[in-house]
């Protein structure tokens, strides 16, 4: 028993031993750093793990491509959030305060997002968000920014395509636990009602949860519908398509950027097929003379077309390190100066202003699951 | 609500319930003998789940052969889980207990995340489980009455091996007083053993069925299933097989049919859920089929 202790008080001891070391606090920083660290937090792993990877593939491209800035090599580091609104938060914390990160790339998850964005906040570290879509990650926030369009547009860009596609009827499913998914719930409604001058064409409204994986209840309340609008991550709408056709619903799905993941085919099979939804970004459909090149290194390096999420990372990360040359300084807030001016900026996913409130305007496409793959339908304009 | 609207939603909820059931009795039995929660008997579903999915996607096996050995694996490690971290500390207060099933929990769901991975995958159903069927308005899919059997044939098993074979009674003994059976002459630890060989491999089933009904499978999956199920096992009467059965049903149905009836309530559907729980445990505190047992002291 007494070496039994002894061990496991040297176990104890050790770890702690690991912890002190991992605390000591690093060489005072002389007037040129011989290194400054750009910090990444995305879900690796998760609900929402797929789109993290996704866009960790655009990131470390970029990173292959631009791995110094002002002549000082740049650090990445990685931290993965899992999902979840309260380790985005830690991971955001950890970037800053020990990896001493001077801008900071994430997250896919607005919940993620705004969860990070009240700590980097208040620490003034300039963040760049490659695909939250949700307005409040970057309203009432200075250091807050994204490369991508926000989803009161998104709404708006799908219930424009249903109602031009002839739907008469639609059913709303939200998950209440993603800020996301209740904020495009909300713009799809008010994009309908404005398009088509009343609320009557939406059939039922209903919601799920974090988690949840049964919606067969949800969908027996809206058989007659013609269409769903189902703006979840592409786990919960793999399942949903999936009993919806198993219950006999013969309509068509509908979705947002958030579906754009190899598991929304995988997962969602037979039932995918068909399905519209808005993102950010087509292989198919280059925008600026930088896509072409994009597209050909990351054909190279992964042996597919970059996803939307990939695409943004790789913007992401260039407009991080556009800025800080454009500051020609380490200092944060500089650097966020410079974000915020950014201007016309040559992205792979189109050109980038960042407009007044840290978002990026830009076009919307609309993707469509056909022979288990995803093909450009169309390009919708701001 | 139409008749045939109410039978879907019934039909639907049944199904989800024996799921439920199965994963609760795991519980139970555990409860019931050890007086220990097992937080990390949802995790053992997950692993089933996986242990399947790899048996058929990577070791190329049929259904019939990927299926018992995935169980047959879920077992072993449920076994290896009791004598490696619940029966060192079985003499201790029973706090110690619960912290280590919290660890062993989350163990396992972190160590599947490192060797699985963090993405979902999606698990095959064996074609005979992916028809459509119906009868008259109500549609379902095949694995749906195969999942209410399974469950059915799986809890009458066990009801005989409690009831009707000497381990059986042994670990009804056990779970009345563990030092007088000892007394007695029963191997306790060979019976603790058995039960949670019994309880993984119900678990085990109850992930495979799981993955079945919703095809995809990811590191945290068994979490709320877990949950649930411990629900379920506490709503049945914890320490009672047929509770635990009663009380899964139950609460699949339940869930089920707050959603149907009151569709734009989906969202707080968990919240009546529970507030009926609590008020079911109100006034039957032991649960539906609990004895009102007098303290040992």
């Amino acid at each position: 028993m007494r070496t039994t202790k002894l061990i496991s008080l040297m176990f104890v001891m050790v770890l702690l031993a690991g912890l002190a070391a991992g605390c000591t606090p690093k060489a005072e920083e002389s007037a040129v750093p011989t290194e400054v660290v750009i910090g990444v937090y995305e879900p690796m792993t998760g609900a929402q793990a797929a789109g993290g990877v996704q866009t960790m593939q655009g990131v470390n491209l970029a990173y292959e491509q631009r791995g110094e800035v002002l002549g000082v090599p740049i650090r990445m580091v990685l931290v993965d959030n899992r999902s979840d609104k309260a380790e985005s938060a830690t991971a955001m914390t950890r970037l800053i305060e020990q990896e001493k990160a001077i801008a900071v790339i994430g997250s896919y998850g607005s919940s993620n997002s705004m969860a990070g964005g009240e700590v980097s906040e208040k620490a003034g570290i300039p963040v760049m968000g490659c695909s939250p879509t949700n307005p409040l990650v970057t309203e009432g926030k200075e250091f807050y920014f994204r490369a991508c369009f926000i989803d009161p547009f998104q709404g708006r860009v799908m219930a424009k395509y249903a109602v031009e596609n002839g739907i008469k009827k639609v059913a709303i499913i939200q998950n209440i636990s993603q800020d996301y998914s209740v904020g495009l719930a909300a713009f799809f409604k008010e994009a309908w009602i404005e398009l088509t001058g009343s609320a009557d064409g939406i059939v039922a409204e209903t919601a799920y949860q974090d988690g949840d994986q049964d919606f067969t209840a949800q969908l027996g309340a809206i058989k007659d519908a013609e269409a769903i609008f189902a703006p979840g991550y592409y786990g919960d709408a793999a399942l949903l398509m999936n009993q919806a056709r198993e219950m006999g619903f013969k309509g068509l799905f509908m979705g947002t950027d958030a579906w754009e993941a190899p598991e929304l085919i995988s997962i969602g099979g037979e039932a995918a097929e068909g399905a519209v939804f808005s993102s950010h970004y087509s292989a198919e459909a280059a925008t600026t003379p930088a896509s072409k090149p994009f597209v050909d290194a990351f054909m190279a390096k992964y042996g597919e077309a970059p996803s939307a999420m990939a695409a943004l990372g790789y913007d992401a990360y260039m407009l991080v390190v556009d800025a800080i040359e454009r500051a020609n300084s380490f200092d944060p807030k500089a650097i966020r100066d410079a974000m915020a001016a950014t201007e016309n900026f040559e992205g792979v996913t189109g050109f980038i202003t960042i407009n007044d409130t840290g978002d990026a305007v830009k076009d919307a496409v609309v993707l469509e699951v056909r022979d288990g793959a995803f093909k450009y339908l169309t390009t919708v304009k701001p | 609500m139409t008749i045939e609207s109410f039978l879907q939603n019934l039909t639907n909820g049944i199904s989800l319930g024996a799921l439920y059931a199965l994963i609760s009795i795991g519980y139970t039995m555990v409860y019931g003998i050890l007086r220990l929660i097992n937080f990390a008997h949802g995790d053992l579903v997950m692993l089933g789940a996986y242990f399947a999915f790899y048996g058929v996607a990577l070791f190329l096996l049929p259904w019939w052969l990927a299926f018992p050995l995935a169980i047959l694996l879920t077992t072993l490690i449920g076994i290896i889980i009791e004598k490696a971290a619940y029966k060192p500390l079985r003499e201790f207060p029973r706090i110690n207990l619960f912290a280590a099933a919290v660890a062993v929990a989350f163990l396992l769901e972190n160590l599947a995340i490192v060797i699985f991975g963090g993405r979902p995958k999606a698990f095959a159903r064996p074609a005979f489980l992916d028809q459509l069927l119906n009868i008259g308005k109500v549609s379902f899919v095949s694995y749906t009455p195969v999942i209410i059997l399974t469950a059915i044939v799986l809890c009458t098993i066990l009801i005989l091996i409690i009831n009707r074979t000497k381990a059986g009674i042994a670990m009804r003994a056990l779970s009345k007083d563990i030092e007088t059976t000892a007394l007695m002459g029963v191997n306790t630890n060979r019976i603790i053993m058995f039960a949670f060989m019994l309880g993984s491999s119900l678990a085990a089933a109850g992930g495979i069925l799981w993955a079945i009904k919703f095809p995809q499978i990811n590191p945290l999956m068994g979490v709320m299933p877990g949950l649930k199920a411990f629900i379920a096992a506490v709503l049945g009467g914890i320490g009672n097989v047929w509770g635990a059965m009663i009380g899964g049903l139950l609460l699949g149905v339940v869930e089920i049919m707050l959603v149907a009836f009151f569709p734009q309530l989906a969202g707080y559907r968990d919240a009546f859920a529970y507030a009926i729980l609590i008020l079911l445990l109100l006034f039957r505190p032991t649960g539906i089929m609990g004895e009102v047992q007098a303290e040992k002291v």
